[in-house]
C-alpha cells in the first residue's frame, strides 16, 4: 500500500518536474534586469518553503511524541527532518550561487542568510544528539524535546525579510511582490513538484527506519534469548 | 508561593555549592581574561575599531565562559546520585529549573560584571556612557544565554560525549539572543541610545527570553523523567 503511495508520487513528482525543466529553459524568456540566472529562483524558494514545511510537520510529530510516547511519531521525525535539511542545504546553496553572481558575494551576514543557516545547524544539531543517544524512548524523548527548541527559530527565518531591512531580496511570489503569471504558473508547479519529492523522500527514509528499528528488536530479542 | 519557597531552596543550594569550592566561577572568570588577552593581540584594534567590535567581544567572552558555568549546573548532580535526590523531591519540575537558572544567571552575571571594566581597561574603552541601558541589556541578554545553557544542560545529561555535544546544540540555540545583544551592546558603548533603529533587536531580545523560559519551564520535568 505504502509502495504503491511512493511509486505513485513519485511518478507524478518526476512528470511535474520534467515538465517544469522543460518551461524553465525551453519557454520562458530571461528575466529583464537579471539575464538567466533568475531560473535558479524556481528552485530555491521551492527548496526553502518545502524544508519549512518539513520543519512544520516535525513540529507537530515532536509534539505527538510527547503526548502520546507512540514511537512512531519520533521515526516520522527522524525521517521527514533528513529530507528537510537536505533541502535547505539546496535552498543555500542555490542562493549562495545566485548572490555570487547578482551581488559578486557567496556570502553575506544579513537576518534571513544568517538565520537559515542556524536553522540548518539546529537541525543538524538534532541528528547529531540522536545518534548520542542509544536508548530509543530517551533518544526520542529527548530528541522531541531539542526539536521544540529548534522550532522556534523556523518563524525568524520566514518573518526576517519582513521584520528587518535585509540583503536577501523582498518577497517574489506572495506577500506583496509581482512576479510575470507564466513564471508564476512554472515556480507554482515546481513546488508542487519538490513537496512531492520531499514526501516520497520522508516515506523511503521512514520504511528505512521502520526496518532498522525491526532489526534493533529482534537483535535484543536474540540476545535476550 | 510553595513555588517561589521551592525555586529559592534549589537556587541557594546551588550558589552555595559553587560559592563553596569555587570551581566552575574561577575557570569562567579566568577564560574570560584569557580570550579579552588574546583578542587584543589577535586583532590590535584601534579607537573606533574597538568599539565597533565591542559588542561581539564581549558577547563571545560572556557565552563562552557562561557555557562553562551552565553545563555543569545539571552534570554536576549526576555524581552520588542527587540528580535521582533531585527528580525524587517534591517540587516541580519548573521550580527546579528556575532555582538552578537563578543560580547560574547570578554567577554568570557575576563573571560579565567583573569581566567589563577588565574590558575596559585593556582596550581603553570607555564603556559607562550608557550604563543603565547595558546593564538592562546584559540583564536579558544573561538571561537569554542562562535559561538555554541550563535547559540544554538538562537535555544532555545522560548522553554519551555530553562535552562535545553540547557547544553544538547551545550556540545555534543562543543566536539570536547573542546577535541582538551583541549589536544593542555595540550601541551602546558607542553612546547610542536604546530605542528607534535598535528597537527590533532589543524586541527580539524580548520574546526569546519569553519564549524560552517558558518552553524550558513546561519542559524540563518531561526532559528529565519522561
Amino acid at each position: 500500500m505504502r509502495e504503491k503511495l511512493i511509486y505513485i508520487l513519485g511518478a507524478v513528482a518526476a512528470i511535474l518536474l520534467a515538465r517544469n525543466l522543460y518551461s524553465i529553459f525551453m519557454v520562458l524568456p530571461d528575466e529583464a534586469s537579471q539575464g538567466m540566472i533568475y531560473r535558479i529562483i524556481f528552485f530555491h524558494v521551492p527548496a526553502a518553503i518545502t524544508a519549512m514545511l518539513g520543519a512544520g510537520v516535525t513540529l507537530i510529530t515532536s509534539v505527538l511524541y510527547l503526548l502520546t510516547k507512540n514511537l512512531k511519531y519520533d521515526a516520522i521525525s527522524v525521517a521527514v527532518t533528513e529530507v528537510g535539511l537536505a533541502f535547505l542545504a539546496a535552498n543555500l546553496i542555490t542562493g549562495s550561487i545566485w548572490g555570487r553572481i547578482i551581488w559578486g558575494i557567496w556570502w553575506t551576514w544579513d537576518a534571513r542568510l544568517t538565520s537559515a543557516l542556524v536553522c540548518w545547524l539546529l537541525y543538524a544539531g538534532y541528528l547529531m544528539l540522536r545518534h548520542a543517544i542509544e536508548e530509543p524512548t530517551d533518544r526520542a524523548r529527548i530528541s522531541a524535546v531539542f526539536n521544540l527548541f529548534a522550532f522556534v527559530d523556523v518563524p525568524i527565518v520566514i518573518f526576517s525579510i519582513k521584520w528587518w531591512r535585509t540583503q536577501h531580496p523582498q518577497p517574489v511570489f506572495w506577500g506583496g511582490g509581482s512576479i510575470d503569471p507564466a513564471m508564476y504558473l512554472t515556480a507554482v508547479l515546481n513546488l508542487v513538484a519538490l513537496v512531492l519529492l520531499g514526501v516520497v523522500l520522508s516515506l523511503i527514509r521512514l520504511r528505512q527506519e521502520e526496518v532498522q528499528r525491526e532489526i534493533d528488536s529482534i537483535r535484543r530479542y536474540a540476545h535476550a534469548v | 508561593m510553595e513555588f517561589f519557597r521551592q525555586t529559592l531552596v534549589i537556587a541557594g543550594k546551588d550558589l552555595r555549592a559553587e560559592l563553596r569550592t569555587k570551581e566552575a566561577i574561577n575557570a569562567a572568570l579566568a577564560f574570560s581574561i584569557v580570550i579579552l588577552v588574546l583578542f587584543s593581540f589577535a586583532f590590535d584594534p584601534g579607537e573606533q575599531e574597538t568599539v565597533d567590535m565591542s559588542g561581539g567581544l564581549l558577547w563571545i567572552v560572556f557565552a563562552f565562559a557562561g557555557t562553562l558555568v551552565l553545563n555543569r549546573s545539571f552534570a554536576r548532580e549526576v555524581p552520588n546520585d542527587c540528580l535521582d535526590a533531585l527528580v525524587a523531591a517534591p517540587i516541580s519540575g519548573a521550580a527546579l529549573f528556575l532555582g538552578k537558572a537563578l543560580a547560574n544567571f547570578a554567577l554568570v552575571m557575576a563573571v560579565e560584571l567583573v569581566s567589563l571594566p577588565v574590558f575596559g581597561i585593556f582596550y581603553n574603552v570607555h564603556w559607562t556612557a550608557r550604563i543603565w541601558s547595558l546593564l538592562f541589556v546584559l540583564v536579558l541578554g544573561t538571561w537569554g544565554l542562562t535559561v538555554i545553557g541550563t535547559m540544554l544542560s538538562a537535555l544532555t545529561v545522560n548522553i554519551r560525549l555530553r562535552e562535545l555535544m553540547t557547544p553544538v546544540l547551545v550556540y545555534p540555540l543562543m543566536l539570536p539572543a547573542l546577535m541582538s545583544a551583541m549589536l544593542l551592546t555595540m550601541q551602546l558603548i558607542a553612546g547610542k541610545p536604546l530605542g528607534g533603529e535598535n528597537e527590533i533587536w532589543l524586541r527580539l531580545l524580548v520574546v526569546f527570553d519569553v519564549i524560552f523560559t517558558a518552553l524550558a519551564l513546561v519542559l524540563l520535568e518531561t526532559v528529565l523523567v519522561g
